[in-house]
This record gives C-alpha cells, sequence and structure tokens, in this order.
C-alpha cells in the first residue's frame, strides 16, 4: 500500500529524516513512535506530499509519488490540533473532502450524516466549530479526514491534546472504528500506551532514524536499544559481561537470557523483575523513594540505591512497598532480563 | 511647465489654500490592520509561531520552484503601477530641478543645503515632528488603556470619532483650529486665548491628528494582551505599577516604537496644518517644497528639498521595517473581547473620565465648531451656507456649483478604490507567499529579498510630498504614449497611489496570519492551490478586503496635495472645492467652506462607522 524508499529530508544543517525505509500493507495500522524532534510529523508530511523530500521515494499503491500534489495523492491526514476551517460549521467541514472530488450535494449529505453517526456526533451537523470541546474537535476532524474515503488514513499525534480518561475512551473507539472500515491507517504519536493500544505494528523512531520495528508485544518485550528502552520508560539498564549462563554487573550476578553473545553487552531489568527481599538476601539496597502509581494493581514505584551501581527501579504492589529509608535485598526475576542489542551498546 | 491651475487651485498668498496630502490623510498603515486581524491571529487554534515551525512548505509543493515566478508575476502589476505613476514623475520633477543643458547639476545640493533659511525649515521640520510625536504619546497612551481594557457605553462610537480626523482634509483641520483658537476664535471670544500665532496650535492640530494612530496600533495590541500575565507577575509579588512595567509594557514597547514613527513620519511631512496655523514665521520643508515649486517657480531648490524629505522618509521608513519585523515575536494573545471590563473604583473612572475627557476637547469640540460655523450665517443659524452650495456661481472660482463636488468625490474615490484594492491586493498577495517558505530547504532566494525590498518600497509614497506627485503628473504623463493630462483617470490614479500603501497593510497581516496548514488541510483534502485559496484564504480574508476598501475610499476622498494639481477646473473634488472657497474672501464663502467640508466630514464618518460594524461583527463570528 505505502513504501518509503531511502527517504531524505533536511532543514539546513538539520537532517529531520535520515534514509528512512518503511512499508504499510492494506487494513494495517501501523504506529510510529518517537519524542518530539524524532521526525514523525515530517515523515506524514513527506507522505501527504506537503513536505518534498531530498532524496528517496515515496510510493502509493506501488506508484512513485514524486511531483504528485498534495491534492491528488488522496490521503488523508488529520492534523495534531486538528485544524479545523473556522469560518466552516461541523457540516462544512465534513464536507469539504466531497466537494472537492465533485461529489454529488445528495451523496456528499448523506455522507456527512453517516460519518457525523459513525463518529459519534449525529445531528452536529450546524453547530460551530470554535464552539465544540477538543473531544468533538478529535471527532469532526477524524470525520473530515475519513469524508474523501482516503487509501490511506494518517494521524498526527491523533489523542495528544485530550485528556487522559477521554484518551482511553477513544483509542479503543479509534481501534475498533479502523478495523470495521478498514482503512489502512499510519499514525505517529509520542505516547507508547497509544502506540500499544492502537497499533498492529509500532515503528520507533529516533533523530530521524528507524530505530526498531515490530508488534507492539515484541518492541515492550524486546527493545532493540537502550533508546528505545529508556523511551519505553526503562531505567534498570547496566553494562554486563556475558559467561555461559550468567552476567557479570556491577549490581552483581544477574541470570543472561537465552541466547545472549558471550562477552560485552547492556542489560534491561525490567522493574517488575526486581523482587524484594529481606536484606541478607540478594543485592543489598537503601529505599530512597517510593511513588504510588496507581492502577488496577495498585502498583508502587520504588527506587533503590544499591551499594555499588546506578540506581534500581522495582515495581510491586502497594501491599508489598517498603517504607522510605528501609533496608531491603533486590533479587532478579530471569524472565524479567532482556538483552540489549550488542550493537547498540556502542 | 503648467502652473496656471495650480495657481487657479490655490492662490499662492491666502493661507489656507494648501493642504498635505498624502501624509496626514492617509493615516497610519497599522490602524486599520491592527484591529481586524486580531480577531484572527486571536484564536488559539491559529498561532503563527509553530505553524512556521512544522511547516516546510505551503500547499502546492511539487510547484516550489515556480513559486518564486509566481512571486514575481503577482508583484509585476504594483511594481508597474508604481514605476508608472509614482516613480516616473517623482524621477521626471527632481530631473526637471537639476539637470541643466543634460548635465546634471549636484553642485546644487551642496547651494541649497547650506542656505541658512532653509536650514532653519529643517530644523523647525525636525523638532516640531519630535515635539507633537511626544504629546501625541502622552495625550494618547492613557486613550490606548482605556480602549483597550475598559468597556463602556458608546465605546464603538467614540472609537469612530478618533479615527475621523485622521481621513479629513487637513485644511479643513487647519480651518477648525483656526476657528477654535484663531483671532475671533471661540477661545478668543470666551477666554481671549489666542493660540494661531503660537507653535502651539500646530502640535494641538497634530495631536488631533495622530492620537488614533496611536489609540489604534498600541490599543489594538494592548487589547490583546493576556491580562493573566500582569496578574501572574501581581501573584510573584509584583505591584501594580512594577507588574505593568516589566510585564505589559516590554510587549507593547515595540507597538509604541511603531506607532511614534508614524506620528513622527506624518507630522515631518505636514502641510496643510502648517499652511492653514503656521502664517509666515513656519514652514516645514513639505510646505517649502510647495512654495518654492507653485509660488517662487524655483524649481531646482524645490527638487533639492524633495531629494532630502525622500531620503529622511526613507530612513524613517527603514526604522519602521525594522521595528515592526521586531513586533513578530510572538505574544501570547487573546480575543480582544474577553480582556476588557467595565471600570471599577474611583480611579479609574477619574481615569475613563478624564481620558474622555481630552477625547471631547481635542477631537470633538473642533469638529463640533466646524459644524457651528457650517450652519451660522449672517442671519443666524440655518441652511443657508448649503443652500448657496447648489447654486450656479458666477465668480471665476467655480465653473459648476461647488456641491457637484460630492459627485466627483464619490466618483473618483470609488474608482480610486477599484485601483487601490487591485493594486494593493497583488502586493499584498506577493508579500505574503515568502512567509510559508521561510524553512523550505532552499532558505533564503534572492527572490524573497526582492520582495522584501519592495514591500518598503511600497510604503514610500506615504511619506513623500503629495505636491511633488501632483506636480510630477502634470509634468511626466503628457506625452504620448501616457498622455493623461487631460484624461479625467489621472485623479483617481494619483489617489490610488495614497490608497495602496492602505490596502497593503491592512490585509497583509489578515493573510500571514491565516495558517499554513489549514491551506494544507486544504490540499490533503483534494483542494488545489488556487481552490485552497479561494475555499480557506478568502473567506477569512474577505472582511480585511472591505476594511481596506473603506479606508482607501474615505482616504482617497480626502486627499488634496496632489489633487489639486491635477483636477480639472469643472470637476473639483469636495478637498479641493473646500480649498477654493476658503480662498475666496467674503462671509458666505467661509460659511460655504465649513459646510462643505461638515458633508466631507460626515461621509468619512458613515464610511468609517461601517467598517466599525464590519470589525466587530467579524470579532463577535470568530
Amino acid at each position: 500500500m505505502l513504501r518509503l524508499d531511502g527517504v531524505t529530508v533536511r532543514f539546513g544543517e538539520r537532517t529531520a529524516l535520515d534514509a528512512v525505509d518503511l512499508e504499510v500493507a492494506e487494513h494495517e495500522t501501523v504506529c510510529v513512535l518517537g519524542p518530539s524532534g524524532s521526525g514523525k510529523s515530517t515523515l506524514l508530511r513527506v507522505v501527504a506530499g506537503l513536505q518534498q523530500a531530498d532524496a528517496g521515494r515515496v510510493l502509493l499503491s506501488g506508484r512513485d509519488q514524486t511531483g504528485v500534489s498534495a491534492h491528488r495523492r488522496g490521503v488523508g491526514l488529520m492534523f495534531q490540533d486538528h485544524q479545523l476551517f473556522p469560518q466552516r460549521d461541523v457540516t462544512g467541514n465534513v464536507a469539504f473532502g466531497p466537494r472537492m472530488h465533485r461529489a454529488g450535494r445528495a451523496e456528499t449529505e448523506r455522507r456527512v450524516a453517516e460519518l457525523l453517526e459513525l463518529v459519534g456526533l449525529p445531528g452536529a451537523g450546524r453547530r460551530a466549530v470554535t464552539a465544540l470541546s477538543g473531544g468533538e474537535q478529535q471527532r469532526v476532524a477524524l470525520a473530515r479526514a475519513l469524508a474523501p474515503e482516503p487509501r490511506l488514513l494518517m494521524l498526527d499525534e491523533p489523542l495528544g491534546q485530550l485528556d487522559r480518561g477521554l484518551r482511553e475512551r477513544l483509542v479503543v473507539e479509534l481501534r475498533r472504528l479502523f478495523r470495521r472500515l478498514g482503512t489502512t491507517v499510519l499514525a505517529v504519536t509520542h505516547d507508547h500506551g497509544e502506540a500499544f493500544a492502537l497499533a498492529d505494528r509500532v515503528v520507533v523512531m529516533e533523530n530521524g532514524r528507524i530505530a526498531q520495528t515490530g508488534t507492539p508485544l515484541e518492541i515492550w518485550q524486546r527493545p532493540a536499544s537502550p533508546f528505545v528502552a529508556r523511551f519505553l520508560g526503562f531505567g534498570n539498564i547496566v553494562q554486563a559481561t556475558v559467561h555461559g549462563g550468567t552476567a557479570a554487573t556491577v549490581w552483581g550476578k544477574l541470570p543472561a537470557p537465552e541466547g545472549t553473545p558471550q562477552g560485552s553487552t547492556l542489560l534491561l531489568v525490567r522493574p517488575g523483575g526486581v523482587l524484594l527481599r529481606a536484606p541478607e538476601e540478594g543485592l543489598r539496597c537503601t529505599v530512597e523513594a517510593r511513588t504510588f502509581r496507581g492502577g488496577d494493581a495498585s502498583t508502587v514505584t520504588v527506587l533503590l540505591r544499591p551499594e555499588e551501581g546506578p540506581a534500581l527501579e522495582a515495581a510491586c504492589t502497594l501491599r508489598d512497598a517498603p517504607e522510605e529509608g528501609a533496608e531491603v535485598g533486590a533479587l532478579f526475576d530471569p524472565g524479567e532480563v532482556v538483552a540489549l542489542s550488542a550493537e547498540a551498546a556502542q | 511647465m503648467d502652473l496656471a491651475r495650480g495657481e487657479v487651485a490655490a492662490p499662492g498668498s491666502s493661507g489656507p489654500s494648501g493642504s498635505s496630502g498624502s501624509p496626514d490623510t492617509s493615516g497610519t498603515p497599522e490602524v486599520p490592520g491592527a484591529p481586524d486581524p486580531s480577531g484572527l491571529t486571536g484564536l488559539p487554534a491559529a498561532s503563527p509561531g509553530k505553524a512556521a515551525s512544522s511547516s516546510g512548505a505551503a500547499a502546492g509543493v511539487p510547484a516550489r520552484r515556480g513559486a518564486g515566478w509566481v512571486r514575481l508575476a503577482l508583484m509585476a502589476v504594483p511594481m508597474a503601477f508604481f514605476a508608472v505613476f509614482f516613480g516616473y514623475p517623482v524621477v521626471a520633477i527632481v530631473g526637471r530641478g537639476l539637470r541643466e543643458g543634460g548635465q546634471w547639476q549636484l553642485g546644487r545640493l551642496w547651494q541649497v543645503l547650506s542656505d541658512p533659511d532653509i536650514l532653519q525649515v529643517l530644523w523647525f521640520t525636525l523638532w516640531q515632528a519630535a515635539a507633537s510625536t511626544g504629546l501625541t504619546l502622552a495625550l494618547a497612551l492613557p486613550g490606548a488603556y482605556v480602549f483597550a481594557r475598559f468597556d463602556f457605553p458608546g465605546k464603538r462610537l467614540l472609537r469612530a470619532v478618533v479615527t475621523v480626523p485622521f481621513v479629513l482634509p487637513t485644511v479643513v483641520v487647519g480651518s477648525a483650529f483656526l476657528a477654535l483658537a484663531g483671532r475671533g476664535g471661540v477661545l478668543d471670544e470666551w477666554l481671549g486665548v489666542r493660540l494661531d500665532t503660537s507653535v502651539w496650535a500646530i502640535l494641538l492640530a497634530h495631536v488631533f491628528f495622530n492620537y488614533a494612530v496611536v489609540v489604534r496600533t498600541v490599543g489594538g495590541l494592548w487589547s490583546q494582551l493576556d491580562p493573566r500575565q500582569e496578574e501572574a507577575a501581581r501573584v510573584l509579588g509584583a505591584g501594580r505599577f512594577t507588574a505593568w512595567r516589566r510585564v505589559t509594557l516590554p510587549a507593547l514597547a515595540p507597538s509604541v516604537a511603531a506607532a511614534a514613527l508614524i506620528v513622527f513620519l506624518f507630522t515631518f511631512t505636514s502641510f496643510g496644518v502648517i499652511q492653514v496655523l503656521g502664517g509666515p514665521r513656519y514652514a516645514t520643508l513639505e510646505v517649502e517644497i510647495y512654495r518654492q515649486t507653485a509660488t517662487l517657480l524655483d524649481l531646482p531648490t524645490a527638487a533639492v528639498l524633495t531629494l532630502v524629505q525622500f531620503a529622511a522618509v526613507a530612513a524613517l521608513l527603514a526604522v519602521h521595517a525594522w521595528s515592526l519585523r521586531k513586533r513578530e515575536t510572538a505574544l501570547g494573545l487573546v480575543p480582544a473581547e474577553h480582556t476588557a471590563r467595565r471600570p471599577a473604583g474611583a480611579r479609574q473612572w477619574a481615569l475613563l473620565c478624564s481620558v474622555l475627557g481630552v477625547l471631547l476637547l481635542l477631537t470633538v469640540v473642533p469638529l463640533l465648531v466646524l459644524i457651528q460655523r457650517a450652519f451660522e450665517g449672517p442671519d443666524g443659524f440655518g441652511l443657508a451656507s448649503f443652500r448657496a452650495l447648489t447654486a450656479q456661481s458666477d465668480s471665476a472660482t467655480f465653473v459648476v456649483a461647488p456641491v457637484a463636488a460630492v459627485g466627483n468625490s464619490l466618483a473618483y474615490a470609488a474608482v480610486a478604490t477599484a485601483i487601490a484594492l487591485v493594486v494593493g491586493g497583488l502586493a499584498a498577495a506577493a508579500l505574503t507567499v515568502p512567509r510559508s517558505r521561510l524553512r523550505s530547504n532552499e532558505g533564503t532566494s534572492r527572490v524573497e529579498r526582492l520582495v522584501r525590498g519592495f514591500d518598503a518600497l511600497l510604503m514610500l509614497p506615504l511619506g513623500t510630498s503629495a505636491v511633488t506627485v501632483g506636480f510630477g503628473f502634470l509634468v511626466a504623463l503628457d506625452e504620448p504614449p501616457l498622455d493623461l493630462r487631460s484624461s479625467w483617470i489621472l485623479v483617481p490614479l494619483a489617489q490610488a497611489l495614497v490608497g495602496v500603501p492602505f490596502v497593503i497593510r491592512t490585509m497583509l497581516p489578515v493573510l500571514r496570519a491565516v495558517d499554513v496548514r489549514l491551506r494544507e488541510a486544504a490540499a490533503v483534502l483534494g483542494a488545489s492551490p488556487l481552490r485552497a485559496w479561494r475555499e480557506v484564504d478568502f473567506p477569512l480574508v474577505r472582511r480585511a478586503l472591505l476594511v481596506a476598501a473603506g479606508f482607501a475610499f474615505t482616504v482617497s476622498l480626502g486627499e488634496f496635495g496632489a489633487t489639486v494639481f491635477i483636477a480639472r477646473p469643472d470637476t473639483p473634488t469636495l478637498p479641493v472645492a473646500v480649498a477654493r472657497l476658503l480662498g475666496r474672501a467674503g462671509q458666505s464663502s467661509y460659511g460655504q467652506a465649513m459646510a462643505l467640508s461638515t458633508i466631507l466630514m460626515l461621509v468619512c464618518a458613515g464610511v468609517l462607522l461601517a467598517l466599525e460594524r464590519v470589525r466587530t461583527e467579524g470579532q463577535g463570528e470568530l
């Protein structure tokens, strides 16, 4: 459906996209995940034809899009802050695309009504877009992007400005909607929760390059580099020397995951894999801080200061959480230790 | 050389014949621009700064390499217009003064500039402009605050009233101040105070003219500054005044500087006011140019002075452009209607009342005196003066009844407005294009620099001697293929020249405020660049276009300095007719002049009130 071949974009000295290759299959939802400034929005703009690539090609349905204007590409783009036309009402906004594609009046009206129904705003057609709440604007923007039936729908931080509750609800709604319509979707976001909930496949970007591609589960379980791991919120990264089935670190001997090459590497221990025991057992640590995270499991994040080496983060339930200043021992669950790629250890 | 017409129109000896054309009557570039776009830029969604950072280029990207040519094509019409109807006449008249036997006589420059009388004129021009600017700021800044932050009944009407002086012909204003503070004037009758022999009358008349410049430019921005900024400072422990000085003042400073520069520019080139109130003692450069041209027939000296004024104005405009660029730093702006509230407490009411008092004295009283004189006849109050306007005059001054000037003026102004809209609209469109492409991969191109120079060039007519332009029209446009001397189109052309800077300054901020991403959204939805402009930009700028048309119309109505040279005797415009009536002896002529001025004032006020309506409706909707 969509293919990018070595797409490069430079803004003066800065390289926003550095030889990016990417493929999105028909009916697939791909989410590009990365911090701000990693080039995600530029990626969408290149595909939409709003930004010219300095090198490389964009192919839609196998056809090279070089030299094709934005209005002839037949893709949809939902802007970060929606960019609804302020002087038009809801209907005027949603009907804009069909009008540009010379749809008949009756056809347009039917389509608008259908889409407003779909996004949960039936009968809102006459309302001014400036009078809508953030969530409603987001729905109108989605309806507007879907109206011309684009072959590829792109979403730029689709839920970025909404509050948490609304965001979690809309993510589920969007996923269900895209499934039902069979839409091909390319979305970008900086929120990994959003990306994991929405996408079939996640692409993590770092400084204009693709750092890792995979299903949400793959990425969560096996982050490919310290950058990806840190971006997902994992801080327990340590230099290790693997010898046989164990790895020597400043935190002592850790179980090395299966298949880890021998020699120097970086290991990640997920907070859930740091088990808190009595001080005599395992690595002796002082509890420096504890943060209640809430959630269904009443999770508490505990910051541990070992006698040697960098600080450790452990996750446990509220009931098991030690007091600040307490002495504990830390054990490591082999299932939660991940080897980060040797290449990235440099 | 054809001075006959100029002399008929403006008999050299009688004081109140002259008036300034472009500078005083044209108003400030920012004045109409500041209020209207406010409704657009104030929108939280449309943050231009953000747009610039996230957008590389506008919708029609693959056509980008052609964009430079699009820009040049858009600029072609305005450029040709300015070259033929501004550059050529000015160069022609300067050339006529400084060339002799095919040789440039540059020695004259030094000769004229070392003349002590000329140096005296230069010095007076400078210091009166500085003093007028200072006085205007001192009186108008509180006014700007009151209009920005307070809600009070009649605010909209008052804002329009403040702007009326702006589009009045200077000759009318001079007369109004003469009637107020001159010999036999109202102040003389009641208090025995006469100001017409002192420089104070000039300064006060300048304040009268330019009060609106400050209120509109500074007040326009002030009303959009988020009051919560000051509140944040207060919460952090700053006193009321400290909060204002540390937070609001720095945000306002660039716009205060811009307003001050504009006022300085207008008073520096002041003509009509000085002609009427200055007497033989005070003369500005513009007055001196007029005297040298029309009375002394000393073209070489006039040419040198024109060059001097040209250089000074160019320098001022350069500073202005620079301060404008600085002003474009992002400020947290909010819609104006949320920032004003009713005054609370004795101190705020006292401030409001004193500002309104000053406004009344400075703006309303001179206008009322003008109206009073219009209705005052030898047989008491009545419509005698107005009736006399319709009578076919038997004197040599008028070939037609003075009232015919109303129709002439309206027709000329309509044509001038159309020309100004086309030329100014195209120029504004050309100037908008590079903005969205600043971050394009190519960087600043030669074309862009050219466009920027063009921007500054378009402002020049605002400060150039209208007398020179008018006279230049006669000198330059009298040979085929451009033999327009006997054509009626000459008058609207000259008036449009003054209207164009206005149209540009009104349209530009609005066009630039249109978020690039709105255009991109339209493109992604399938709109071609042209269609995107029609669907997205046009609805947003339609209102600004109306405002621009209104201002161009009133400015054309009031233009005098150039028109007086080129209007045909049988088709005078309103200001020309007023000047002729004032130049004619007799109580009846004076009354008729005042009556005609009143008509002109009412037309201008009507247009302005209509503009105020357009403006507020716009803000209401957005």
